[in-house]
């Protein structure tokens, strides 16, 4: 399984640090959040707020520098989007790599 | 350029602002989640480049770009590839950026609104300007009059200053009035359930409480127009 990286943020940044900083302090802010609302979405069958998640969580996979997630959310999004849960444990998965990679960074 | 970023996701509207830092041409004036704060912003400030998220809750870039008099340049930035066609039938789309965005790609796209002159044809005409036949209703949106068929409308929904006309194939999002549209519709079709809201009462599915099934919206009904929508049913 892929590993989150910080490559893409390291090139944006250019070595600004502060600008490195931020975003990961938003990412860890935000994707707790992201990641709470989405459960509560799937676990309810609420198909529409759940891909909606799916959607805001997957720029997020991106910046990580995850592909395959990357792809593993596409193609959750558009499986919630026609009410399947077919991607669901793969994308848990994702999500789980992503916290516990946040939690060390 | 003066340039505005408006992306619902923190972590968005953040990278396009380092982008943004690296080119002194472009000064970011403010950045919004919600295009409703921003829609508010552009009525008392005068912007050369938006910076516009397609995908946002509630109200897209799409809804956004149409609530726009003369809009100023527009580069959309997105996750979702499938709606470039789309996003290229508007004048104001310089550019199209698929997140997440590599720099050389943003260059790229700065340097396209810079080159690009927006023919700013002044069009004073606002809302709902006329209506040709029976069926049709124009719509003012973006600077074109839009031809709605009557009979596809199936929810008025209103939006602040605006109102959002769900029809079978698209939503249009309009700066007009319930009263102004509601004055433009076939009284034998279309009721004011709710201050917010005009149905068609051909689209009802099902009607219970103080609500009534519109296709997949489930929309209030205020006692004092429940009376009148009970009269129009065909009630064995």
């Amino acid at each position: 399984m892929e590993k989150p990286n910080l490559s893409y943020i390291k090139k944006l940044s250019s070595g600004d640090t502060i600008f490195e900083n931020k975003i990961i302090s938003i990412l860890k802010e935000e994707f707790p959040i992201e990641c709470e609302s989405y459960e509560n979405s799937i676990n309810s069958d609420d198909f529409e707020a759940a891909a909606e998640m799916v959607h805001k969580i997957k720029h997020k996979i991106s910046i990580l520098g995850l592909e395959k997630s990357y792809n593993v959310a596409v193609e959750h999004e558009k499986n919630l989007n026609n009410r399947s849960k077919t991607f669901a444990s793969e994308f848990d998965n994702v999500l789980k790599i992503i916290t516990t990679y946040l939690k060390g960074v | 350029m003066k340039c505005l970023i408006i992306d619902d996701d923190a972590t968005a509207r953040l990278i396009i602002n380092q982008f943004c830092l690296s080119d002194s041409r472009l000064e970011v004036l403010e950045e919004f989640p919600d295009p409703i704060q921003a829609m508010k912003y552009l009525n008392q400030n005068e912007v050369d480049l938006i910076f516009l998220d397609i995908h946002m809750p509630n109200f897209s870039g799409f809804d956004f770009m149409q609530t726009l008099k003369n809009p100023p340049r527009i580069i959309l930035t997105t996750s979702d590839t499938n709606f470039a066609i789309e996003a290229f039938e508007y004048d104001c789309v310089i550019d199209y950026l698929v997140k997440p965005i590599e720099l050389s790609r943003f260059k790229k796209a700065v340097e396209k609104a810079l080159k690009s002159s927006v023919v700013n044809t002044n069009n004073d005409k606002s809302g709902i300007s006329q209506e040709e036949s029976e069926d049709d209703l124009y719509v003012n949106i973006d600077r074109r009059l839009i031809k709605i068929d009557i009979p596809s409308i199936y929810l008025i929904e209103a939006k602040g200053d605006y109102i959002l006309i769900k029809t079978d194939d698209k939503n249009h999002t309009v700066h007009s009035t319930l009263k102004k549209i509601e004055s433009k519709l076939p009284n034998s079709s279309f009721l004011k359930v709710h201050r917010s809201y005009v149905i068609n009462t051909n689209e009802i599915i099902d009607i219970e409480d103080n609500s009534v099934l519109i296709r997949k919206d489930v929309i209030p009904v205020s006692r004092s127009n429940r009376s009148e929508l009970m009269r129009r049913l065909n009630l064995l």
